[in-house]
């Protein structure tokens, strides 16, 4: 599904990683990992179409996303370092104009127990008085309207969530795998998902 | 594809409501700067009359400079530019809405309040319609020309003086339009042809910006 050619990334004029070749089929999940500085998040910006590559490129069903533009947008979510949430808005206002504007509007009711998943149920505040936490799990609440967007691509998606919020965010992506969906992550620590495939950037 | 672009036009509209002294910072500075002037040069009404529309308009331009430092910033700041250049909708449609949305707040309040500075400078009040007309075609232009130097000047340091270095020469046709035309009303002539060429800037930079500041936002992205 998604192709990745000998792909080079170089950053300020040094060489992050060079010749990386991997695939990523439907219902299989990549980790990548790597210290700080290898190029994780390079990747994935890669990935998804952000960052043009040094070298080699990115194919998505075969066409290489340079060429697919928009129409590759819309078949993935990419949720990166920053949480992409507007300190003035409300969780469900962020997500829904987030849906929104990826193409997939959400009713109101959806958007309300999508947050719910992510355990932010009733939480009406603007995200400006929210923990770090929090503000992580609206971002992430993305994902649970996501399920029809076959390609996740998330950047440390575990970092500064507490115990409830690692399990349900491992379940939605355990849901999104059985459901034939692939999803890439970076991640420091090993999330505890078995069957991950690993692109390890020490290496 | 026009669903994107409304919802961008919301929820700027919705940010700006929820920080409302943005938007006031802009307005009251061009306030403040057209009033300057009588206070500098002296109230003599023939003198005031005769650059009152080039005073007004000159305010217009570094009122809207203030604001397009903000126009890309935040949302870079946060990420979510990085979510709009992975929008269904292309970018060049996605930055057209936030120009929009810009001109809606900043542009657009200058041509309300303009008659009132106008007053102010005892210009004849057949006048106020050619010099309202002209901020309203002339406002977008800057808008968006404005926006395509915002998103080049993105993330880099001093951005907001280069920003002003960089932009300030290109909105100097309209400017020359902008003010000749009401200079043109006031000598008894026709103003239409300066409106005319302020009109075709308007489609011209329709046309054309948005896909420049699409391009430059994604280099700034990179």
């Amino acid at each position: 599904m998604l192709e990745a050619a000998q792909l080079e990334c170089e950053r300020g004029g040094r060489s992050l990683f060079k010749s990386l070749s991997f695939t990523l089929e439907p219902g299989e999940a990549l980790r990548v990992a790597g210290a700080n500085g290898r190029g994780k998040t390079s990747l994935l910006r890669i990935l998804c179409g952000l960052l043009p590559p040094a070298q080699g490129e990115v194919r998505w069903k075969g066409t290489p996303i340079r060429a697919l533009k928009e129409e590759f947008s819309r078949e993935l979510v990419y949720l990166g370092h920053a949480p992409a949430v507007k300190e003035d808005l409300t969780a469900a206002e962020n997500l829904a104009i987030a849906c929104r504007l990826a193409g997939n509007p959400q009713p109101d009711d959806a958007v309300a127990e999508a947050l719910a998943q992510l355990g932010l149920a009733g939480v009406n505040q603007q995200v400006r008085k929210m923990s770090q936490g929090q503000r992580r799990r609206a971002a992430l609440a993305r994902l649970a309207l996501s399920a029809s967007v076959p390609l996740w691509l998330l950047d440390e998606p575990f970092s500064a969530l507490d115990a409830g919020g690692i399990n349900a965010l491992r379940g939605l992506i355990c849901k999104h795998l059985e459901c034939g969906g692939a999803v890439a992550f970076t991640t420091h620590q090993d999330p505890g998902m078995g069957a991950a495939k690993l692109v390890d950037l020490d290496a | 594809m026009l669903d994107a672009a409304r919802g961008i036009v919301r929820r700027d509209l919705l940010l700006a409501l929820r920080r409302r002294t943005d938007i006031a910072t802009a307005l009251l500075f061009f306030v403040v700067v057209a009033s300057l002037f009588p206070l500098g040069i002296g109230a003599e009404p023939n003198l005031l009359r005769a650059i009152a529309p080039g005073v007004i308009w000159v305010a217009a331009l570094l009122s809207t400079l203030l604001s397009l430092a903000r126009l890309f910033a935040a949302d870079h700041a946060d990420g979510t530019l990085e979510q709009l250049a992975l929008g269904a909708a292309p970018l060049g449609v996605v930055v057209a809405a936030k120009s929009f949305a810009h001109w809606l707040l900043s542009g657009l309040p200058l041509v309300l309040i303009a008659p009132l500075i106008a007053l102010q400078y005892d210009l004849p009040q057949p006048l106020y319609g050619v010099l309202a007309l002209s901020l309203l075609l002339g406002t977008p232009v800057l808008s968006m020309v404005g926006a395509i130097g915002a998103a080049l000047t993105l993330g880099i340091r001093g951005g907001g003086v280069l920003l002003a270095l960089l932009v300030l020469p290109l909105y100097v046709p309209v400017l020359i339009m902008g003010a000749g035309s009401v200079e043109m009303a006031a000598a008894g002539l026709d103003p239409g042809g300066q409106l005319l060429i302020l009109g075709a800037l308007l489609v011209f930079s329709a046309a054309f910006a948005p896909w420049a500041i699409a391009a430059a936002l994604r280099i700034s992205l990179e």
